[in-house]
């Protein structure tokens, strides 16, 4: 094993991996110098991860070499990776969730002492050591399935530099982060660079790559379309990680100001298993053609405020859309009433991953014409209004019958988008509409949300991203534990929104 | 329940695999056979002086048993001149397999919905006790008497069934763990009736129901000889429901969306509990069709109730629904090479003197090889079905 702390160059030269008759990576070449952040920027599907996963021995290349410190380097499992010096961080963690922090950090190379006993007390210092040098703050008794996500993060990151990691890959690290951790990933991201270590980062967010990157490599469908420097705009990034020009802000004609609110939630309260309020007196109102976007860390209650309206959890207080009562309805009634609901977690509560696209495209219309009659499902209706969903929507998929759960992110949101605006709405509720999905799908979500508004229908966003709702609303409430602390313009700075986000009242 | 037991049954081995689970099973089945078999073990004493002699006892053994079970299962070609007596191992089959066909649909049905159904015992039981009684009490006009049995047999099952549903929606009673109480509830009452005034027969000195009456027994379909009966239309008509129900239907839907993601069919708007107990009525109905085609049947000559009346059936249609993957053209193509090794086996043990144990040995064989894909395409030497080398390490934790 090559030991030391120094940075290792890493060189990827046409690296080819076909799956059946798809072409993953097309001739992929690749040169990460050693003490800097190299990003790969592509869409989701363009083949980052099936190239980092060849990096790191999972697969096999059909063709192309490795070199690592211009030795040619052959990877058949994790276990060389490890040995040359690569460390990985995938996007889902590798953690044993009942295990503390050093159980975990230990597994597979464990320290022992003579007898084979493991030596614990090295292991300790050897995490803590690593944690003081790169600022990676960790506890290692903690049990890691009780830790949040960012921290779990820094787990692997330890995980992967006490075993000599000199190339780190981060597989969308920020993915799961909060805007704060991600601000936290980024300091320690530096601190590597400082001492020599070189990260392969790979996202299809324009900001962080411009934020952090020292080179960028975008690949589009599974060949390298160019490199960009980090001082090129997000527009010229964009374009060449879609492959066209993309629009990255929404055109929105001002609100119609003055109608009277359609949309009334009052004293809306949510409790727990244990009793405690986690949505809390919430009141708010939306007037048609606006877009109320409700700002907040996630888990301060926007997921218990669409639900509730969805009449998916029990809630006292009351809730009118077009003067009659939603609240106390069960969830079918509410969609029947004309809401449309697009979940925060597509995968769990959207959509059936094992059925066909044209399924997922009726999940909660089946039941009324055209598709259901007499208890029955008119197969022809259904994918009669899936090919037209399909090419209305720009859905790419193979067919409307393949499984819905090998598309890819931002074309899976795309079928629930096209599901619930397919019918007229009286009502959108959007959770994270736009979470996971690639800039392309992501403008063209936004357009859609914008049209509805245009129609005149009160609109509720539910984001994470501040710059999902500064591009969409119209007036922004912020949420902090269970309560909505403000309700302020979009003209307001980020700065004074964070700080509600984080507590501040008005 | 583990999600992935369900997906991994619902998606199923390749067809390769099956074919192939189901050819080791009788390689299996035919080692057997040698060492069961009186003379062949003795031979291979002397294998190294005479090696001959050894192979060729074994393979006329093997040979004369397995050529048993095809004439007893499918074909006879000594009976060439009788149109009846070669279209029995048919016949023979096909009555082997209808009890399977409504079992195999009952367990796929509740499967699709996400539930385990063990009950299929107790809800066989209740079905054939309310087919019986009805059967022996009803006396309706003659053409009426049968079809109110039959509803009768498929009310007790459903009800039985339903039960369960119910306890599942309102109290959350896991329904693996209900339906296996549920199955000794009724295999104690079934005792209990058949020894009671109401149930039993004065003139049987056995614990017995009295008979059915003969206006509601399922009529033969090809003559007295051949024990295939009206259960066959029965259960051509289950399947077609089956696959309607499934395939076209919109509770069928709500049943496939909530076995498949709960959480999603109720974002939908969809009522789990409702979905869950429709699932378990029509999976008990579809298990008193089993009760139904057993006491109304060919279960004894008498047609009356026993307290073997559930032959297992409730088991064997779990193994006959796996191999199957829960769906009703798999359902009935399993169901009948089921039939045709039960029939065949009978067969095997009068005609070669080869115990039918072996034969529950080959169907127990094929299940396990069905359900461990990785073994067979081991031994064969196949490729993985998605090509790709470590899925599971690629994927991580969560994925």
């Amino acid at each position: 094993m090559t030991k030391g702390t120094g940075g290792g160059s890493l060189e990827l030269r046409g690296i080819t991996k076909r799956f059946g008759s798809l072409v993953a990576n097309d001739g992929i070449d690749l040169e990460v110098r050693p003490g800097e952040i190299h990003c790969l920027l592509g869409e989701n599907g363009a083949g980052k991860s099936t190239l980092m996963n060849i990096l790191y021995g999972l697969y096999e290349p059909d063709e192309g070499q490795l070199l690592i410190d211009d030795e040619p380097l052959v990877v058949r499992g994790p276990r060389d990776a490890i040995a040359a010096g690569i460390g990985m961080v995938h996007q889902h963690f590798m953690l044993i969730p009942v295990f503390t922090v050093l159980e975990n950090i230990m597994l597979g190379e464990e320290r022992t002492r003579r007898g084979g006993l493991l030596d614990h007390a090295r292991a300790r210092r050897d995490v803590l050591d690593i944690s003081r040098k790169y600022g990676l703050e960790v506890d290692p008794d903690a049990v890691v399935g009780g830790l949040p996500v960012g921290v779990q993060q820094r787990v692997e990151i330890v995980k992967a530099l006490i075993r000599n990691a000199r190339v780190l890959i981060l597989d969308e690290p920020t993915a799961v982060l909060t805007p704060q951790e991600t601000e936290e990933l980024f300091t320690v991201m530096r601190a590597l660079r400082e001492a020599g270590h070189s990260i392969v980062f790979i996202t299809h967010k324009l900001k962080e790559v411009k934020a952090i990157a020292d080179r960028i490599t975008v690949i589009r469908r599974g060949a390298v379309v160019g490199t960009a420097d980090p001082s090129d705009s997000e527009a010229e990034l964009a374009a060449l990680m879609v492959g066209r020009d993309v629009r990255l802000t929404v055109d929105k004609p001002p609100a119609a100001a003055g109608a009277e609110p359609v949309f009334e939630v009052r004293n809306l309260t949510v409790l727990d298993e244990s009793g405690r309020a986690v949505l809390d007196d919430v009141s708010f109102d939306i007037r048609p053609g606006e877009i109320l976007g409700v700002a907040g860390v996630q888990g301060n209650g926007q997921t218990e405020l669409a639900e509730a309206i969805l009449g998916l959890r029990t809630a006292t207080g009351t809730i009118t859309l077009d003067g009659a009562r939603l609240s106390g309805r069960t969830p079918r009634q509410v969609l029947g009433g004309g809401v449309g609901f697009i979940p925060e977690d597509r995968g769990h509560d959207a959509l059936v991953e094992s059925a066909s696209v044209a399924e997922n495209l009726v999940l909660d219309l089946y039941r009324d014409a055209p598709f259901g009659r007499h208890g029955s499902i008119d197969v022809k209706a259904v994918q009669d209004n899936a090919e037209q969903r399909v090419a209305e929507f720009d859905i790419r998929t193979t067919s409307v019958h393949a499984a819905v759960g090998t598309l890819s992110g931002g074309n899976q949101q795309k079928v629930v988008v096209a599901r619930e605006m397919s019918r007229p709405l009286r009502l959108l509720v959007a959770a994270q509409p736009t979470r996971g999905v690639d800039v392309g799908a992501m403008a063209f979500i936004h357009e859609r949300i914008v049209a509805e508004r245009a129609l005149g229908r009160p609109i509720l966003i539910i984001s994470t991203e501040l710059d999902e709702i500064f591009a969409l609303a119209d007036r922004i409430a912020v949420m902090f534990r269970g309560k909505i602390v403000g309700i302020v313009p979009p003209e307001t700075s980020r700065e004074r929104i964070g700080l509600l986000m984080a507590g501040a009242h008005e | 329940m583990n999600r992935k037991i369900f997906d991994a049954v619902l998606k199923g081995p390749s067809w390769l695999v099956t074919a192939l689970a189901i050819f080791l099973a009788l390689l299996v089945g035919a080692l057997l056979i040698l060492v069961s078999d009186p003379e062949v073990p003795g031979k291979f004493g002397y294998f190294f002086a005479a090696p001959g002699d050894a192979l060729s006892s074994s393979w006329h053994a093997v040979a004369a048993a397995y050529g048993a079970m095809l004439k007893g299962a499918i074909f006879d070609p000594g009976t060439a001149g009788s149109v009846t007596e070669a279209f029995r191992p048919i016949s023979e089959t096909i009555t082997e397999a209808i009890p399977l066909i409504f079992g195999g649909l009952s367990i796929g049905l509740a499967f699709r919905a996400g539930l385990f159904n063990i009950g299929g015992q107790g809800q066989l039981i209740a079905g054939a006790i309310c087919a019986c009684y009805a059967g022996f009490t009803l006396h309706v006009p003659g053409v009426l008497a049968l079809p109110a049995a039959i509803i009768a047999g498929i009310a007790g099952g459903a009800a039985y069934g339903g039960l369960v549903g119910w306890l599942k929606a309102a109290t959350g009673a896991h329904e693996v763990i209900v339906t296996i109480m549920l199955n000794y509830v009724a295999y104690l009452l079934l005792g209990y009736l058949i020894a009671s005034d109401a149930f039993r027969d004065p003139n049987n000195p056995q614990p017995v129901s009295k008979p059915v009456l003969p206006q509601a027994r399922l009529p033969h379909l090809a003559g007295d000889s051949l024990r295939v009966n009206a259960g066959l239309l029965l259960a051509i008509a289950a399947v077609g429901f089956a696959w309607w129900l499934l395939n076209r239907s919109t509770l069928g839907f709500e049943l496939r969306t909530v076995g498949a993601n709960q959480s999603a069919a109720r974002t939908a708007g969809m009522s789990v509990g409702r979905t869950q107990i429709m699932a378990m009525l029509l999976a008990g109905g579809l298990m008193g069709l089993v009760g139904v085609s057993q006491v109304l049947g060919t279960a004894n000559a008498n047609n009356a109730l026993t307290q073997q009346i559930d032959a297992g059936l409730g088991f064997t249609a779990i193994t006959v629904a796996l191999l199957g993957r829960a769906s009703p053209v798999g359902t009935v193509l399993a169901a009948l090479l089921f039939g045709a090794l039960d029939a065949g086996g009978r067969a095997m043990q009068a005609s070669a003197g080869v115990s039918i144990e072996i034969v529950t040995v080959i169907q127990s064989l094929i299940v396990l090889f069905v359900a461990a894909p990785p073994l067979i395409r081991a031994i064969f030497r196949l490729r993985g079905e998605n090509g790709g080398t470590n899925t599971l390490a690629a994927k991580g934790w969560n994925g």
